[in-house]
């Protein structure tokens, strides 16, 4: 008897299957399909649909697998997401009809008003008229129904990311039912980071489990996770209750869930390491941006530039005027923003080298106070001519967003182009004042003007191109910022006093210093601020520096040679 | 700093009538009779017709002027604080704003402890602003600000222990030039941020204020404010003197040699820091003192006294009045804030692309500043009349 048991066993599934198999194919839109109907795949939905106003609840029930069923069969995203929006607002209590055309429609309320849609297409119906419509009633058996259906909907999505977020979704709320449901998806689930969410999500269900052991199993699987839930599980296992006791009866356990969680904070301290790191090396790359048009007018050309914040707030305007001016195109404005500020902030520079500075030569306390009189006119105008008040600049889509590398570690995406953005500025400047003849001539001219002026240099022009480039890359810098911060008039005066400091830490005259001093500040700043709060640590960075010019008052890397005072 | 030597030649041989004659050459100078002449006449006439006529009568000046010609004397004090580095040592500071905000400060915290309970929580010990802060005693430093001598100790002691400490670090490292003028504004940077914190214990972003009375005076009294203008007046007419002394002395007189050629005066062996870090300690006293008798007449010091822009019209006005000229920085002094006072309230607009006009203006144009100016034409005038008698016909 015993041994003919499995045998039996196995026809009666058969037999079940096959039954299931008909009942299904009865209801299937393959089989309608058959049937004749040739309208696209929505309004063969939306067909399927029509009779739910007329339903009672166990017919809707019927009606809800049958429509899911049609949709996993036509497997086509576009079809998921109707449903599973519909199904939403028949869960929430927001589907109604129309009482005389028996249409479906969403009731949805924006600012006050209650609004219609087609449940379908999307399409807005206009203002909702009360009594031309009535509520599809829903109970909680349908509910539960509607639940497990949208989970399969997106569960079984075509779309990775969709199933993430889904498996996501579950995760807040591990019940039995959700918990089968990600069984039955891991067991079809072929992409790797979905089956390893979902395995943290069983793990994390077990983790209530009342057998000590596979509690004890689930912990041990769980050690190192980064998902913040499970830290959160883990802390309120070790936690004691009012009468004093673990949360978690077994010793065992809670030794493995001590162990674990210690692997998760390790690992979570090496990401956060990564995270200032990163945030460090962004504000660096900002204050190597703003610095290296300074350490060419101040490093190379030793003139103190006092406007030079000021250049940079009026790339900061050029994109904002070029967005104001092609609205329908941001993504296209910012980066024609780029050439444009270059143009806009080198043409003033070049004005205010020919109108003032060439003056002043040879006096740099003077040259300091009239570039400060023209930073306090530029600010001025800008105020007359915009508004006194911040700008809104607007970062493209494709700069918005994070790259989410876990869920402790994420980039954005803006500060990953700034990054970008200052290496390939750094390298074309470096480029220009290595190999091109301009840089030669500049170099000539900062080093023995006399001399280079006997070679044939047209000394006045160089000083003028060389001023226009350090502005222009100015305002090179205002196109970055106005990505990262609000643009102000005050903008520019917010960084005068910190890339001052970088190019003299970094050493005067030395494209290479003003990199490693910007990016060093930049991370030594971001480590500093959690242990003391932002403004002490910008305190102590600055006096820092204070000390450390004072201990090597050529900075870093101190230029050496003939050309040296 | 590469102004040739000849220049200004050091007359070493007649240093020693000089120094027998120093005192009486200080009040014998001319622009310095001058000088405390018109202070004298406008300050006490001032005081006397606020207080004598009516305030109906032609000849009145309201309190309210007079309030802001005392403002206008502690800046004129300030800038003279300036020109004494600037234009006599060629140390361009743009951090001197600091000196004159920590002066304040004591001046400050002394008026600040004297409201006593009359504040709107009415704390006997604590200034309102550390009730609100639900902070429980009084800090440290606090202590002892509620006696005038001290506080007013304090407001010279500070400003001219952190410019010791600040400059003898600079000095010694021999940073010079410009990158002292940036160092000198990073500091003031520094202090700035600081002071905005509300656990600084200074009252962060809104500074002290709401102040009753000085020396158990009450501060809105008419005689108080006039008492008050003219103590600054008689203050800086000392300050004045005591520059002047301490600039045509030896001391003086070396400082303006390692101006024009530090290299040399150090070979000649002088050591050439320590008379720089006096001098910036000097400067710096000054400037606190300014500041604490700025804040009982303004009614008001916060942190925004810090900010680097402050401290750079200060060297506007040394730069427009006429730098290496005591007279013409306190002349500056006035000349701008009485501007900025006018252009303020008609245009505001207007008042930065003034001042900023003013910089570019001063420096290409007017080197030497307004007295430079009259100076030069004066100097011309007495040249062609010279030559003109000078020829034969």
């Amino acid at each position: 008897m015993l041994l003919k048991t499995p045998p039996r066993n196995v026809g009666l599934h058969s037999v079940f299957a096959l039954v299931g198999m008909l009942l299904f194919s009865a209801i299937s839109p393959s089989a309608l399909a058959e049937n004749g109907y040739k309208d696209s795949d929505v309004d063969q939905l939306a067909k399927l649909l029509s009779d739910l106003p007329s339903a009672n609840f166990k017919n809707a029930a019927i009606l809800i697998n049958k429509s899911e069923g049609f949709v996993k069969e036509a497997a086509k995203p576009e079809l998921d997401e109707v449903l599973s929006g519909l199904f939403d607002a028949y869960l929430e209590g927001k589907l109604y009809f129309n009482k005389s055309t028996k249409q479906l429609l969403i009731l949805e309320e924006t600012d006050g008003k209650l609004s219609l849609k087609d449940p379908f297409n999307s399409a807005l119906l206009g203002e909702a008229n009360k009594k031309e419509i009535k509520k599809i009633r829903v109970n909680n058996r349908l509910r539960k129904t509607l639940r497990k259906s949208i989970a399969r909907l997106t569960l079984f999505h075509p779309d990775q990311e969709v199933r993430l977020s889904a498996v996501d979704q579950l995760m807040q709320k591990l019940s039995d039912e959700n918990v089968s449901l990600l069984k039955e998806a891991q067991e079809s689930e072929k992409s790797r980071p979905v089956r390893e969410k979902i395995d943290i999500a069983l793990a994390l269900f077990a983790l209530s489990h009342t057998e000590a052991a596979v509690r004890k199993q689930a912990v041990t699987a769980l050690a190192g996770n980064m998902e913040p839930a499970v830290k959160a599980k883990l802390d309120a296992m070790l936690s004691v209750n009012e009468q004093g006791e673990y949360l978690e009866p077994s010793k065992a356990v809670r030794t493995a869930a001590q162990s674990s969680l210690s692997r998760i904070d390790s690992k979570r301290s090496i990401y956060g390491f990564f995270e200032t790191v990163f945030f460090g090396l962004s504000l660096g790359s900002v204050l190597l941006l703003v610095a290296i048009g300074l350490s060419i007018t101040f490093g190379v050309m030793g003139v103190i530039n006092m406007a030079h914040g000021e250049l940079i707030m009026l790339g900061a305007y050029t994109t904002y005027v070029l967005q104001s001016l092609m609205p329908n195109h941001i993504g296209l404005a910012v980066l024609l923003s780029i050439p444009a500020a270059f143009v806009v902030s080198g043409l003033v520079g070049v004005a205010i080298e020919r109108g003032v500075i060439q003056f002043l030569k040879g006096r740099p306390l003077e040259t300091l106070l009239a570039t400060f009189g023209i930073s306090l006119i530029l600010q001025q105008a800008v105020r007359t001519i915009f508004s006194p008040l911040n700008r809104q600049v607007i970062t493209p889509d494709w700069m918005s967003g994070a790259l989410q590398i876990n869920p402790v570690l994420s980039l954005t995406y803006n500060r990953l182009y700034v990054i970008l953005f200052s290496l390939i500025v750094f390298t074309l400047l470096l480029l220009i004042m290595k190999r091109t003849v301009l840089g030669l001539y500049v170099r000539a001219v900062s080093q023995n003007r006399d001399m280079a002026k006997a070679m044939g240099i047209r000394s006045e022009w160089v000083d003028a191109m060389t001023f226009g480039l350090g502005s222009g890359v100015a305002g090179l810098a205002g196109v970055a910022l106005s990505q990262l911060t609000n643009v102000g008039p005050n903008l520019g005066q917010a960084y005068i006093i910190d890339s001052f400091m970088v190019v003299v830490f970094g050493g005067v005259g030395n494209l290479w210093g003003t990199l490693v001093g910007g990016l060093s500040l930049g991370v030594a700043n971001k480590f500093l601020e959690p242990a003391m709060g932002a403004v002490l640590a910008k305190i102590i960075v600055l006096v820092a520096l204070i000390l450390f010019i004072q201990k090597r008052p050529s900075g870093l890397f101190p230029q050496k040679g003939r050309s040296v005072e | 700093m590469s102004m040739s030597p000849s220049n200004e030649p050091l007359q070493f041989q007649h240093f020693k009538q000089r120094r027998q004659s120093l005192l009486s050459s200080t009040f014998n100078s001319r622009s310095t009779q001058l000088f405390l002449l018109v202070l004298f006449v406008v300050t006490v006439g001032c005081s006397l017709s606020n207080l004598l006529f009516s305030p109906d009568h032609f000849l009145y000046v309201d309190t309210y002027t007079i309030t802001l010609m005392g403002k206008y004397l502690s800046y004129a004090l300030l800038a003279l604080s300036i020109d004494v580095i600037w234009g006599y040592c060629g140390i361009l500071s743009l951090g001197h704003g600091a000196f004159f905000a920590l002066g304040g400060y004591a001046m400050g915290m002394y008026l600040m402890r004297q409201i006593g309970d009359r504040g709107v929580y009415g704390d006997p010990l604590l200034p309102d602003f550390m009730v609100f802060l639900d902070w429980k005693e009084l800090p440290w430093f606090w202590q002892g600000f509620d006696f005038f001598p001290f506080a007013i100790l304090m407001a010279m002691v500070v400003p001219g222990l952190l410019a010791y400490v600040f400059s003898t670090l600079a000095f010694r490292s021999r940073v010079t030039g410009v990158y002292l003028s940036i160092m000198t504004q990073a500091l003031t940077y520094a202090l700035l941020l600081a002071f905005f914190r509300n656990e600084m214990g200074f009252g962060g972003n809104n500074g002290l204020t709401d102040f009753k009375e000085i020396i158990g005076f009450d501060l809105q009294s008419d005689a108080v404010r006039v008492s008050l203008f003219l103590i600054t007046a008689l203050v800086l007419a000392l300050a004045y003197l005591l520059s002047h002394f301490i600039l045509e002395s030896k001391f003086g007189r070396v400082i303006v040699a390692l101006r024009d050629a530090e290299g040399r005066a150090r070979f000649v062996g002088y050591k050439t820091e320590s008379y720089k870090v006096w001098l910036f300690v000097y400067s710096a006293v000054l400037a606190g003192i300014a500041g604490a008798l700025y804040v009982p007449q303004v009614g008001i010091i916060n942190p925004g006294e810090f900010s680097p822009l402050n401290s750079i019209e200060i060297v506007v006005w040394v730069a427009v009045g006429g730098r290496g000229l005591l007279y013409g920085a306190v002349l500056g002094a006035i000349i701008v804030s009485y501007a900025k006072t006018r252009f303020t309230a008609l245009m505001p607009e207007a008042w930065l692309f003034m001042l900023g006009a003013l910089f570019v203006g001063v420096t290409i144009f007017l080197p030497k500043g307004v007295t430079g100016l009259f100076e030069g034409l004066f100097k011309a005038k007495k040249l062609s009349k010279d030559t003109t008698e000078g020829e034969p016909s």
